[in-house]
């Protein structure tokens, strides 16, 4: 069955390479010299069509005399797009970037950004006459005495949580595939910087109810800034205004969450996509896909229309958790009081390895020559600064190990890497089990031990469990590659990078003793 | 159009080529879809001049953005073409020429290009200017000075609760604990302490901080040393502080020294006395940084620009009391 139809005469795939200056007989060019494509050629033939235009035809003429996007609009509406369920994830994560400016500006127009002390008035039985800060009586005002306010609320709040998850999984899917190597190294670093923008986007959004929980999470960061060598207390004092708390930190927060970081966010997103846009997508290799092609469905209507289907998708799961599944409920934490704290705390999940790893680093605080080294040091700024320093260079960190400095539009299988995809494996571990230490008080609950001892299972879990990942992946990786092993720093796949059918391996099959045979594949 | 879509072959969905049956059930799945998403929207809004329920908006709202979702994405894959497509990759970049004639555009002015010194000055002007515009940025907030190095207590200040109450020595049963402030500081982040009955049969202080805990009262700061929460948990039997947020524990019988968890360093003892009429007065300020350590704390402040304290606005939350 050939899904793939040529179109009605000629040959439906130019040859690349044909840039200006080549002597093909068919260089048509637009204003700027560039070759126009395919499609907009065909639309420059068929630009005089004496038939009578239509409605539709009226209105792209009027634009494209006024813009003279025509011929961009064409190509883009007949642009291609690989299909594979895993390139929807920055999808998704777009959309709820898209979710969170619609209810994030619903809540705007309720939250007061003022630590001004009131006394709490509204229906909340239980902090009835407490004096609270206007910020933390606004947002009980929006979740209990406004209609459908909790409704958003707590949908902003989830697609606050799923947004960095399919942050997390797009960027693995793409560290994975080593959809990052040249030429689209710029646009790992844009995404890294959109991961960043998230998590501060999220840390700056969960502080700003001033309640309890979220009021101990920001006197944490502040420690750990004045944690940074010197100049960290006058950093610390620069964004929080003064030694914490103060009454300066929530309007700061709230004109970074609402006004500086989705700036940022909107123009990195808009590079994001226009990159992809210019360079085309990745795409696995197979029947038809090649190096020199994007094979799949056009944008429109076909792609277009799946994505919108995918938005409204995405929006509905979004709607019914913040209908039906209650997120931060700050009414039953309390209005934040430096001096009180609630048990057990656990921050949003993203900042939960932040948290684990303050938990569960040794007490180390030397004194060297007079000068301390604190606690917070190590695990608060060196640890995610390094990891984070790792993941965001680390297109130029693998050309180093591989010197593979060719151009990829091909996708890998991850097991094709098994070298990435074993630091990838040992990264990931390592980020979940500080997770899961940043629970260790309720998991000692949960599981009956206490927290003395849990705590030294995952300072051992912590470093033993990602090199066994790592190792692990490494392995599997092999054995499905299914070949002896490659120097793993050699270029990877050099004669079959780009072009050919999948890998040119041999097959193995289990043997009932547990070896492995060759079988003709 | 017409050029690009043959319509001689039997049109193939992503799900194969549809029969008629097929797309009729496809279509009928789109329109009840569609129609879903009508009502429930209809409903919403019902619903929501009743008064509304936030559990049924939720529900609504995902029937609604459902439906929507449901019927474009199942038109998508049953009723429109599957075809694969081919788009040609070219390579990206015009090679040396175009790279050259940037280059070139760039350089071809003499004007601009030969007159280095006034490039210099022109970087030079506007690092200036940049200096300029970034200096502000330390009106943001005060210089740390002596603020990390201190608290609200001072000498003969009255230790008080929450409510601003003088605390006294019969209010707090054996194992009892309390958190107190100097008087006029109720609630104060830095000064907040902890003052526990720890009984004197069981404290083991030396030398002065022996002095410090009258009748085996013993006066501890209750920010965590690691990260700087509130030490909020009191382990009575074991005499064991412990801090919520990442579990340091501090045996409060030896002076609060670190026995678990990530802190390192003890919390800093409040030097308090009691009075006659069993109230707790504090001796002075705690003798060393409350709070998180930071790496100038044994040295002292470090003036960063000199008189940045001076021009820099004063928050509430550092307000000294005075010597």
């Amino acid at each position: 069955m050939n899904r793939f139809r040529r179109r009605g005469g000629g040959s439906p795939v130019d040859k690349p390479g044909d840039g200006p200056g080549g002597t093909h007989e068919r260089p048509r060019v637009d204003d700027l010299g560039r070759p126009l494509n395919e499609a907009a050629v065909e639309l420059q033939e068929t630009g005089d069509d004496p038939t009578e235009p239509t409605e539709l035809e009226r209105l792209t003429a009027w634009l494209d005399e006024r813009t003279g996007l025509a011929g961009l609009v064409r190509t883009t509406l007949r642009k291609v797009f690989p299909d594979h369920w895993s390139f929807l994830l920055g999808e998704i994560a777009l959309f709820c970037f898209v979710i969170l400016v619609l209810t994030g500006t619903f809540l705007t127009f309720f939250y007061v950004p003022s630590a001004g002390l009131v006394e709490y008035t509204g229906s909340y039985a239980p902090l009835q006459g407490a004096e609270v800060s206007q910020a933390y009586n606004s947002v009980l005002f929006l979740s209990f005495d406004v209609n459908a306010g909790l409704l958003f609320r707590q949908i902003h709040h989830w697609t606050a949580v799923v947004f960095v998850a399919v942050i997390v999984a797009h960027l693995a899917r793409t560290f994975f595939t080593g959809a990052f190597r040249r030429p689209r190294e710029i646009n790992w670093l844009i995404g890294f910087g959109l991961l960043t923008f998230a998590l501060a986007e999220g840390f700056t959004g969960y502080s700003l109810p001033d309640d309890l929980l979220s009021g101990t999470g920001a006197r944490i960061a502040y420690s750990a800034a004045i944690s940074i060598p010197f100049v960290g207390p006058y950093l610390a004092s620069l964004v929080f205004g003064g030694e914490f708390p103060t009454a300066a930190f929530l309007p700061r927060f709230f004109v970074l969450h609402v006004m500086l970081l989705p700036a940022l966010f909107a123009g990195a997103i808009g590079a994001h996509v226009g990159l992809v846009f210019l360079q085309k997508h990745t795409q696995f290799r197979g029947r038809l896909q090649r190096a020199d092609n994007v094979v799949g469905r056009h944008f429109w209507p076909g792609q277009a229309f799946l994505s919108m289907g995918l938005f409204f998708l995405t929006a509905a799961v979004l709607a019914a958790m913040g209908g039906l599944v209650q997120i931060n409920p700050v009414w039953a934490y309390g209005p934040f009081e430096p001096a009180i704290v609630s048990s057990p705390a656990q921050p949003d999940w993203y900042v939960g390895w932040l948290d684990g790893a303050l938990r569960i680093f040794p007490p180390f605080e030397p004194t060297i020559l007079g000068v301390v080294i604190p606690s917070a040091f190590i695990p608060g700024v060196v640890i995610p600064g390094v990891l984070f320093t790792i993941v965001g260079l680390w297109p130029f960190v693998e050309r180093r190990i591989t010197h593979d400095t060719r151009e990829h539009h091909l996708l890998d299988w991850p097991w094709e890497a098994p070298f990435r995809a074993a630091v990838g494996a040992a990264i990931l571990t390592f980020f979940a089990v500080l997770t899961l230490a940043g629970g260790n008080d309720v998991i000692a609950v949960f599981l009956d031990l206490s927290v003395e001892r849990l705590t030294w299972i995952f300072r051992v879990l912590v470093i033993v469990a990602p090199i066994v990942a790592g190792v692990v992946a490494w392995l599997l990786c092999r054995n499905r590659l299914g070949r002896p092993a490659p120097d793993e720093l050699e270029p990877m796949d050099a004669e079959h990078a780009d072009d050919g059918p999948a890998h040119a391996g041999v097959a193995l099959r289990r043997t009932a003793t547990g070896g492995f045979e060759e079988v003709e594949g | 159009m017409s050029q690009a879509r043959p319509q001689d072959a039997p049109r193939e969905t992503p799900l194969g080529v549809p029969t008629p049956a097929r797309e009729r059930r496809a279509e009928r799945i789109v329109l009840l879809a569609f129609g879903l998403t009508a009502l429930s929207g209809l409903a919403l809004l019902v619903l929501y001049a009743l008064g509304g329920q936030t559990q049924l908006e939720g529900i609504l709202l995902a029937i609604c953005l459902g439906g929507l979702g449901v019927g474009i994405v199942v038109w998508a894959q049953e009723l429109m073409s599957g075809e694969l497509r081919i788009e040609p990759r070219h390579r990206l970049g015009g090679g040396r020429a175009a790279s050259e004639a940037v280059a070139d555009a760039l350089t071809d002015e003499a004007g601009f290009s030969r007159r280095r010194v006034l490039q210099l000055g022109l970087v030079g002007a506007l690092s200036g200017l940049a200096a300029a515009l970034v200096v502000p940025v330390l009106s943001l907030g005060p210089a740390p000075g002596k603020s990390l190095f201190r608290t609200p207590w001072t000498k003969g200040a009255k230790v008080v609760g929450f409510d601003g109450v003088a605390v006294k020595a019969s209010d707090i049963p054996p194992d009892g604990v309390v958190t107190v402030f100097p008087e006029g500081f109720a609630g104060n982040a830095e000064a907040q302490t902890v003052l526990i009955n720890a009984g004197a049969d069981r404290l083991q202080l030396q030398g002065q901080a022996a002095q410090w805990a009258p009748d085996g009262f013993v006066a501890y700061s209750k920010v965590c040393t690691h990260a700087g929460c509130p030490v909020g948990l009191y382990r009575a039997s074991q005499g064991a502080l412990i801090c919520p947020c990442h579990q340091s524990t501090f045996d409060v019988m030896i002076g609060a020294v670190p026995t678990f968890g990530p802190a390192a360093r003890p919390l800093p003892q409040l030097p308090i006395q009691l009075e006659a009429d069993g109230t707790f007065t504090a001796l002075g300020d705690f003798p060393e940084p409350v709070g998180p350590s930071f790496w100038n704390m044994n040295i002292g402040p470090i003036q960063i620009g000199g008189g940045d304290e001076s021009g820099a606005s004063q928050p509430p939350a550092t307000a000294e009391p005075g010597p």
